[in-house]
């Protein structure tokens, strides 16, 4: 980034925007004849239509919901959003292929580089679709889809028909439907039996024009046995008016199978993130959200996961950052459904500056539902009197054999320990940003090291002249 | 080396609050020299080392602290660490998350910069101080006093203290909560590093002065020092305790 944007944006480094270079671009606005146009123009099949307008419709009833931020949520104007905004001419598989302007933008994020090195397959989204893909050969050859959701429900419609919307109906809630009215872009997966992707493979969000929509739709479904790490990043210009970016995902882990869905969500803080995401893991599967949220205006996101066959494991580690104007509603769902089910939710949260942070949690476990175990610990690291950290957990146990633990602690960085970093030799800002990334260390520990080294990063430079 | 003072404290009044710890303290500390800072609780001396680091919730209502002839006073806490100033904490903090291997690195690198042993070079060091403090490696991979005992913390100071090769090392004490095994071991370690540097020890035992050796003494009561001599003062002070000096101590 040049030394000019970078004043312009101040802290955030991924707040630069390009020249919007749309092919085709909607007046802002939702109706139902916006939600056929979508459609019509991904030639979409028709029963893909009729549920788009179903929750077009829903949406439009359905009351914004009465937690999280209310407030917030209320001050978005729903007509001033472009619902579909496409660049460029297509997806390339190759990165010389790609617009300039938009490639350059992907440079500067590092995607084409980590591609090149440590990973086994790339999407990159530009506005509503997709404008890179890439997967190995070697997992090509095993059978491994990696797709848009476009070309997902073009290659492979009877299994998207199968699971979309199986996990997450569009009446789950007003911005489920939203999605699944407008949705556009997103993963589409499917890895075989057996096969064990060890690479991980990232899809990247970007937004660039002002008033954007985005509205990835997202399937990942690991069959018996197989394994899968799913990347996603997402990062957005800094305009002083408001975007939305409203995804849905759903996973599905097969008896035996592995998922973990990573997601480092750094968008500005005039980006509204409002999405669903679930997985139902079958007997003896895994899921795992590792759930980063440094940036955003408003989060309102609680990954869950049905635990629906026996001896299924959940898991959502998280961290949330939220500082001046930034307020992080995020959580955790499990439903423990059947017996020896286990369950773990790490949830951490720091809030500066007069952020707010809120940790919102359900456990269910049902009756039939023998020996299981569920832990839940919730941390929150408060750095000044402006900004606020809250819990709310709910857990409704109705099996007396399930072991549960819970705990939850709210700490404050203390004058002492910033002083014993700084009689070492580091300043007051590198000592903050050295308590806080140890406060993020669990979390970080799960990421791949490229990963790890970027976060860290990226909370110094949160932590820049945060002490007065 | 030079007999010079390296630091010099002149006339120095501390305030916390509206209270007033310190009452005109006078001491300079020479290269290649060790004092000993003695006295009671509560009479001062870990005030005396927390405002020579630069510990913001203490005020310096009068008197100077001259590093090298530079005010002291006016330098951060983390610039008085890179001028060579040293703190062996008397209640070192713990940093979840912050591994130790990783935090000795850095702080190498905070301190010394350009200058910073290649990475070889620092775990050979590392290896080497580890063994001569008796100190499982595995510490590397905890994080920074958290669940240490009070012993291990001790220890894990005069590790840094070892690794980071300060110019002026103010030990506060060191020797509390240690047995008398960890007390030889450690008062090695200080006796390895001291070499040529400054050295304030703060103790109300003369128990660690048996292994680490004082030029000079002084007994801190109520904010001033009330008496200065050799090691022999430390003898006085263990067999006759400090009631005896309470009269100097009266304004």
């Amino acid at each position: 980034m040049s030394e000019v944007a970078r004043e312009a944006v101040g802290d955030y480094k991924a707040g630069w925007h390009d020249p919007e270079q749309s092919t085709i671009r909607f007046d802002a606005g939702l109706s139902e004849q916006v939600v056929r146009d979508i459609s019509e123009l991904k030639g979409e099949p028709e029963w893909m239509t009729d549920i788009r307008i179903k929750a077009y419709h829903h949406f439009m009833e359905r009351p914004m919901p009465t937690w999280g931020s209310t407030e917030l949520l209320n001050t978005i104007d729903f007509d001033k959003i472009c619902y579909f905004l496409r660049s460029g001419e297509g997806t390339e598989k190759n990165w010389d292929d790609v617009p300039e302007d938009i490639k350059n933008t992907f440079d500067k994020l590092g995607i084409p580089a980590a591609e090149q090195k440590w990973l086994g397959g790339v999407t990159a989204q530009y506005e509503s679709e997709a404008v890179y893909h890439s997967i190995r050969e070697d997992l090509e050859a095993q059978g491994v889809v990696f797709l848009d959701m476009d070309a997902g429900l073009r290659e492979h419609e009877e299994i998207v028909k199968k699971y979309f919307c199986s996990i997450i109906p569009y009446q789950d809630n007003k911005f489920s439907a939203l999605n699944t009215a407008v949705w556009s872009g997103g993963s589409f997966i499917y890895v075989p039996k057996g096969v064990k992707v060890e690479m991980p493979v990232q899809a990247y969000f970007r937004i660039n024009a002002e008033n954007m929509g985005q509205f990835e739709r997202t399937l990942i479904i690991a069959d018996e046995g197989s394994s899968i790490h799913y990347v996603e990043g997402c990062t957005a210009p800094t305009y002083s008016s408001d975007s939305l970016h409203s995804a849905v995902v759903e996973l599905i882990a097969m008896p035996g199978a592995y998922i973990r869905y990573t997601t480092i969500q750094n968008w500005s803080n005039n980006v509204y993130n409002l999405v669903t995401k679930r997985g139902v893991a079958n007997e003896n599967a895994t899921i795992e959200w590792i759930d980063a949220n440094i940036g955003s205006k408003l989060t309102m996101k609680y990954p869950s996961v049905i635990l629906k066959g026996e001896g299924a494991h959940g898991e959502v580690i998280s961290v949330a950052y939220a500082g001046e104007g930034m307020h992080q509603d995020a959580g955790a769902k499990m439903h423990h459904l059947a017996s020896n089910t286990t369950s773990k939710i790490l949830s951490k949260s720091i809030t500066k500056d007069g952020g707010r942070g809120s940790y919102r949690g359900m456990v269910t476990v049902s009756k039939k539902a023998e020996n299981c175990k569920v832990n839940v610990v919730c941390d929150a690291l408060i750095l000044d009197e402006k900004s606020r950290s809250d819990t709310y957990p709910t857990m409704e146990i109705k099996n007396p054999s399930c072991r549960c633990e819970h705990e939850a602690s709210v700490s404050k960085v203390s004058d002492d320990q910033v002083f014993y970093l700084m009689s070492r030799g580091h300043s007051e800002d590198e000592a903050l940003a050295l308590i806080v990334n140890g406060f993020f260390e669990p979390f970080v520990r799960t990421l791949p090291m490229e990963y790890a080294v970027e976060l860290n990063k990226l909370m110094a430079l949160e932590m820049e002249g945060s002490i007065g | 080396m030079s007999d010079a003072p390296v630091l010099e404290i002149r006339d120095l009044h501390v305030s916390i609050g509206d209270v007033e710890i310190l009452r005109g303290i006078d001491l300079s500390l020479a290269e290649g020299e060790i004092n000993a800072l003695m006295g009671r609780n509560g009479s001062g001396k870990s005030t005396l080392a927390l405002v020579i680091m630069g510990h913001p919730a203490y005020e310096v209502t009068k008197g100077e602290i001259l590093l090298d002839g530079e005010n002291l006073l006016e330098m951060a806490p983390w610039e008085r660490a890179r001028a060579g100033v040293f703190l062996s904490f008397q209640y070192p903090q713990a940093v979840p998350g912050l591994q130790v291997g990783n935090f000795l690195r850095k702080s190498v690198k905070a301190l010394k910069g350009d200058d910073a042993p290649s990475a070889r070079e620092f775990r050979k060091q590392l290896n080497e101080a580890c063994e001569a403090l008796n100190i499982d490696r595995k510490i590397l991979s905890r994080y920074v006093n958290d669940g240490f005992s009070g012993g291990e913390k001790k220890r894990f100071e005069i590790l840094q203290l070892m690794l980071l090769k300060p110019r002026i090392i103010i030990l506060d004490e060191t020797d509390s909560g240690l047995d008398i095994d960890a007390m030889r071991t450690v008062a090695a370690g200080i006796n390895s590093s001291v070499n040529g540097s400054a050295c304030l020890i703060i103790t109300h035992y003369q128990r660690i002065l048996e292994y680490v050796r004082p030029d000079h003494v002084h007994v801190l009561i109520d904010g001033r020092i009330v008496a200065s001599g050799g090691y022999e003062l430390a003898e006085q002070l263990e067999a006759k305790g400090y009631e005896w000096l309470d009269q100097e101590a009266s304004p």
